[in-house]
């Protein structure tokens, strides 16, 4: 259909918000577009706004302030019956007394939609869904991960619906299964074609479902880009230590008018200006013959490779090193990879490009 | 081999509970089982007559009266009583200062003592004085409970709406506050019409209060006794004198023992039997 675009979004769920208050605000002056077909994540901790966000554009909340468009039309104003939006929820909602028939038929029928053609519909969803053999069954009958599945049913049922929105949908579903719904959602968006955006606090699940990630932090988006720009250049030190496993090490450092970062005297980063923190993942540094000087505290074994905690006066840093290749004892020298080291300032990364 | 020892000595942690259910409700009974299968004229005297107080009842036409009138004020307040309190909580505010204010009005009628709303009801009936009396006749309906059948039902389906309906609203109330806010949002997005909502989301999920309600109401209203005798005492004529009001004038006023005591243990039975009809018809669905 179309692409989703979000103009100088802001919501509050005060009556009166003080603009100059950032506290009051659940969503800050968004700007976001989203392209028709695209495979979106948003990602954030509890309480950033990611729900408020998905709401907005559902309609199931009205914006404080800007405008939600479709395409060309804005939709900021309508109902969230009338827009052409799914929406599926934390928790799976299954009207109890239906078949599951019935359930799916159900966004059809209250549209007035003839019934062969909503028998044909039912059908082709419940193909794609694996729930052809459940058809008749109750709903309320159904596992929390088959009632998920008619939840996303009924929104892929409807021939308008031009996104899909998840909110949080994995978080009741058993572990063994999460996966399983994992890669029946990316399988159903390369062959439905529709637009879905999924909301989680998890990185894994955004980072394998999503073809671009959004991070939000307090109603704001700090990056969003694919998940390979998100891990090699993170725009905010938010971004580098909440995706990563571990996270992004950050230093204090000094800059020079020529650009180049100092951390404890030694030149670790060159950008274009100034800043206040070095950030390098535990990816890009590794031990060599020199460079800055540290104490190994402490190595832990992740399987593939260990993650070394190494001290430089009171500053730990990660090292991850891969599996058989040879540590030094106790002291050791670390090199910071420049292509992959950064510099920010106030926790925004300075452009070395 | 292991031998499993019973601690026998639980049962007297049961045995409080057994006496006090013995005394309150065993004996009792038992009392009237007696009473039922025997005629007295006195004196301790009693004389063994099977069941032919029972057949009696049961051919008495007062007494087939006394039940169809009973079944059909319980249907009539029934009939009303559901739909208007699942209608009347499906209006009150969900939330803000509404929410108090509307649950202490709801609470005030359940909160007056039986004699009492009959006397208010009393009062407020009659047609020179009372407010709704008057107020009947003045609009043109020459209204007096006392001589009229129509107008003491009247008065009194009334008076037991004003009564217990908030029983069932505050019942459908908290049931509808259990409902999660992601059936509405789901409803909204699939396109749900207010009556599609109520149907398919808000009736499933109040099935289990509104079984409690039914059996309170059908179970209080099928014992009304107080209210109605305080309103109407039965009158005028016979047209109000309910199944516990007729029980009552053969027990105490006649000092029928015997038919009293076959009486009450019909009636007893009946409403077992019909509480149980309510149960397993409104439980049905789940077995499957």
């Amino acid at each position: 259909m179309a692409l989703i675009s979000l103009e100088k979004l802001s919501h509050s769920y005060r009556a009166e918000p003080r603009e100059s208050e950032p506290g009051d605000w659940a969503l800050r002056q968004l700007d976001l577009q989203w392209a028709d077909r695209g495979a979106y994540a948003l990602l954030g901790p509890s309480g950033c706004g990611k729900t408020t966000l998905l709401n907005l554009i559902s309609g199931l909340l009205q914006p404080s302030q800007g405008r939600v468009r479709f395409g060309e039309r804005d939709v900021t104003a309508l109902d969230p019956g009338a827009r052409n939006i799914a929406q599926v929820f934390q928790f799976p909602v299954v009207y109890d007394t239906m078949s599951v028939f019935d359930n799916l038929a159900f966004p059809l029928r209250n549209r007035g939609v003839g019934e062969a053609e909503v028998k044909a519909r039912v059908h082709e969803i419940a193909a794609l869904l694996d729930l052809q053999d459940r058809l008749d069954a109750r709903a309320a009958g159904l596992t929390a991960d088959g009632k998920q599945k008619i939840s996303l049913g009924r929104g892929l049922v409807r021939s308008d619906v031009a996104a899909i929105l998840f909110d949080e949908p994995l978080t009741v579903i058993d572990p063994h299964l999460k996966w399983r719904l994992r890669s029946k959602l990316k399988e159903l968006h390369q062959r439905v074609g529709v637009t879905m955006i999924y909301v989680t606090h998890d990185q894994t699940e955004a980072l394998t479902f999503a073809d671009q990630v959004v991070v939000l932090l307090d109603g704001q988006v700090v990056q969003a880009g694919t998940p390979v720009e998100l891990f090699e250049r993170p725009r905010h030190t938010f971004v580098g230590h909440f995706i990563g496993s571990p996270g992004m090490n950050l230093l204090p450092c000094e800059t020079d008018a020529a650009g180049v970062a100092r951390f404890a005297g030694y030149a670790l980063a060159k950008g274009a200006g100034r800043g206040d923190q070095i950030g390098v993942r535990p990816e890009f540094v590794r031990f060599a013959e020199a460079g800055l000087p540290v104490r190994i505290e402490r190595v832990s074994d992740a399987g593939r490779y260990r993650i070394v905690e190494a001290r430089h006066d009171e500053h730990l840093i990660k090292v991850l090193v891969a599996e058989g290749e040879p540590l030094p004892n106790e002291q050791g020298h670390l090199a910071f990879d420049l292509a992959h080291t950064h510099i920010y300032a106030d926790g925004w990364l300075v452009d070395n490009a | 081999m292991t031998t499993r020892t019973t601690n026998q000595k639980a049962w007297w942690l049961v045995l409080p509970v057994v006496l006090l259910v013995a005394f309150n409700a065993v004996i009792p009974l038992m009392a009237v089982v007696n009473y039922s299968v025997q005629e007295t004229f006195g004196n301790n005297q009693f004389f063994f007559e099977g069941v032919r107080w029972f057949e009696e009842v049961m051919k008495s036409p007062r007494f087939r009266e006394a039940l169809q009138r009973q079944l059909l004020f319980t249907a009539t307040i029934l009939a009303i009583q559901i739909p208007l309190g699942v209608a009347i909580a499906l209006a009150m505010p969900r939330k803000g200062i509404g929410v108090s204010i509307c649950l202490v009005l709801m609470a005030m009628p359940l909160l007056i003592p039986y004699n009492v709303v009959g006397a208010m009801w009393n009062i407020f009936a009659l047609p020179d004085i009372g407010l709704m009396g008057r107020g009947l006749n003045a609009l043109g309906w020459d209204f007096n409970y006392t001589r009229q059948p129509i107008a003491a039902w009247v008065t009194l389906v009334a008076m037991d709406v004003w009564h217990w309906t908030s029983l069932v609203v505050l019942l459908t109330y908290a049931g509808l506050s259990a409902i999660p806010d992601a059936y509405y949002q789901a409803a909204r997005i699939d396109g749900a019409s207010r009556w599609a909502i109520f149907r398919h989301i808000q009736l499933p999920k109040l099935k289990h209060v509104l079984l409690i309600a039914v059996l309170l109401r059908f179970m209080d209203s099928f014992m009304i006794y107080t209210e109605a005798v305080v309103l109407t005492g039965g009158g005028p004529g016979n047209a109000t004198t309910l199944l516990s009001i007729d029980l009552v004038k053969i027990a105490l006023g006649q000092f029928d023992l015997g038919p009293a005591a076959a009486m009450s243990l019909i009636y007893f039975l009946i409403i077992l039997l019909l509480s149980w009809l309510f149960y397993t018809v409104m439980t049905r669905d789940e077995e499957k």
